[in-house]
């Protein structure tokens, strides 16, 4: 039973993340969700030292306001001048470093150690368990489960939407489509995303489940709703096989999932090339003939 | 107070930041402040590998190992960007955490051998200035000192290459061979501070002292020793404040006083919003007039 939580978790991450994901990689922001990944911490220890839970439902909160607070201060030195990688680089480590800060300083004692909530602990999610009409789950999956919900519903309201903001942003001002609304309550989604995974997976590999999947099923697929399908698909198996490996070298299980999200993408980065050689070498071997 | 070893690390972290400052400046006007960022995260695996090969926690070995994983990920990063249809964010991002998920299964794999205890591998993802040793410290001033003087010899070459690339290659510069000095001095930049500041604080030594300067400046001469400055007084100013009180650890501090310099630079500086806020008004009322 502990294993089959572990691994529900696990699928609940890769699915997760791999929808939030597409978006991302279309909309060339993975960086942006790499510098909300570690701004939630400030967020999280802000809702702590508020509230002095650790109620998941703060947490959340916390997380959002630190996401869109993230997003939005990168806009605004963006529009003010500044280089775009350059104001993620300023913004993520001044708020991540004021988080580490915070954490020595208020939070010292509590769960909440800065380790934990870089590489997660995946193994313990089990014994966190918590009731809701009856039904007892970890607490983790709930988590997961709600926010793999919010994201489904978002895509759900506003593919049209987003697909249009994303590859027309000019046509979507110009028909009336709320770009910013849009820019914000995504950004809101990842920050959900994020925090809901890195109590299991951590919040740096959030990002390798956020950008990895997405990133190699945009290598092979020719439509959106196609990439959705592999992205899931991508990151569901990365868990499991990384899950797996963990448990075989008995090593970290978040790092083996981010390491196995690597090797799938290598895998189908490198057999993309040897199937291009192949055709390219068929094709003139028919022309000579 | 200022007892004699608080003034060597002081010394140290003074000279970390100004050759973060110098690096930074290079790669930020390359477009690739994220790309140290990367590489400073894809420095774990080595360190992690470099222990548990040799079995030593000799800091020259532990740097060689981290060298080496921090140049194959920017490599990594520059072939997928050229042979996918992958963008520069999603390559980095990949290639970062695709490190760093190894370098956290390395350190899981360290921290349960029998030396592991007493590796104090996990230090290097948060750093400890404070309790640096002096042999430590002597690795960090020749590196930082060799930086500083490599990026000196190649300022001009440097130069060309980031505004007018073609007229470099025109002249018969070796493009390739000078932007491989570049990333390697950048990594070596990043390798030399893990030890200080940690693996995910160093990308903001080379982002942030680099990002204020340029809010000064448009001239790469003054920007780099405006970078400069700014990284080697937050470096020093950083270590001062976390020496005072105990239990405060150097990285972060040292971030916050970077960000703190920036932050005042974003206001008040010839470019900065307070500026621009009185030129706007100005021009609405000639506008009224006129």
């Amino acid at each position: 039973m502990i294993e089959f939580w572990v691994i529900v978790t696990g699928l609940l991450v890769g699915m997760t993340c791999g929808i939030a994901g597409v978006f991302l990689i279309l909309r060339k922001m993975s960086m942006i969700a790499d510098a909300i990944s570690h701004t939630v911490l400030f967020g999280i220890v802000m809702a702590y030292i508020l509230t002095q839970t650790l109620n998941g439902f703060w947490m959340l909160v916390g997380a959002a306001f630190a996401g869109i607070l993230t997003a939005y201060l990168v806009q605004l030195l963006h529009s003010s001048g500044i280089q775009e990688d350059a104001a993620i680089g300023v913004v993520f480590t001044s708020l991540f470093a004021a988080g580490v800060l915070l954490i020595t300083l208020f939070a010292g004692n509590v769960h909440l150690d800065v380790e934990h909530v870089l590489m997660g602990e995946i193994a313990f999610v089990p014994w966190n368990q918590w009731s809701l009409l009856g039904i007892s789950m970890p607490k983790a999956v709930w988590m997961l489960l709600f926010v793999l919900m919010i994201n489904v519903t978002f895509l759900v309201l506003f593919f049209k939407e987003m697909k249009l903001t994303t590859f027309d942003p000019v046509y979507a001002a110009s028909i009336g489509l709320p770009i910013v609304f849009l820019h914000y309550a995504f950004m809101t989604s990842i920050s959900f995303t994020t925090v809901a995974a890195f109590d299991s997976v951590g919040a740096i590999l959030v990002v390798a489940m956020l950008i990895g999947p997405a990133a190699t099923s945009y290598l092979m697929s020719k439509t959106i709703k196609q990439m959705f399908v592999y992205s899931m698909l991508f990151g569901a198996l990365a868990a499991i096989i990384g899950y797996y490996l963990a448990k075989l070298w008995d090593t970290s299980i978040a790092g083996m999932m981010a390491t196995t999200v690597g090797l799938l993408f290598m895998i189908v980065f490198i057999g993309q090339k040897i199937i291009e050689r192949r055709r390219k070498f068929l094709v003139h071997k028919f022309e000579i003939e | 107070m200022l007892s004699g070893n608080l003034l060597w690390v002081l010394s140290g972290t003074m000279l970390l930041g100004i050759a973060a400052g110098i690096t930074g400046t290079f790669s930020f006007l390359q477009k690739q402040s994220l790309v140290g960022d990367a590489a400073a995260h894809a420095a774990l695996p080595g360190i992690a590998l470099a222990f548990l090969l040799t079995g030593q926690k000799e800091l020259p070995i532990l740097m060689l190992g981290a060298g080496i994983t921090s140049a194959l990920s920017v490599y990594c990063i520059q072939w997928i960007v050229s042979f996918s249809k992958l963008k520069a964010d999603a390559a980095i991002g990949l290639v970062l955490t695709v490190f760093f998920g190894i370098g956290i299964v390395f350190l899981t794999v360290v921290n349960r051998s029998p030396l592991g205890n007493q590796s104090g591998l996990n230090s290097f993802i948060f750093g400890k200035a404070a309790t640096i040793t002096k042999a430590d410290l002597l690795w960090l001033f020749i590196s930082a000192i060799i930086i500083i003087v490599v990026s000196l010899l190649f300022y001009k070459e440097w130069k060309l290459l980031i505004f007018d690339p073609v007229y470099a290659k025109g002249i018969g510069l070796p493009i390739e061979a000078l932007k491989a000095t570049l990333t390697v001095l950048i990594v070596m930049t990043i390798v030399t501070g893990i030890q200080a500041v940690g693996v995910i604080l160093m990308s903001a030594l080379l982002i942030i002292p680099t990002a204020s300067a340029r809010l000064w400046t448009n001239k790469l001469s003054s920007m780099l020793i405006l970078s400069a400055a700014i990284g080697g007084i937050a470096g020093m100013a950083g270590t001062f404040i976390s020496a005072i009180r105990t239990g405060l650890s150097t990285g972060p501090i040292i971030v916050l006083v970077a960000a703190g310099i920036f932050f005042i630079s974003y206001f008040i500086s010839p470019t900065g919003q307070i500026r621009k806020y009185y030129r706007k008004r100005q021009f609405r009322k000639q506008g009224d007039v006129g």
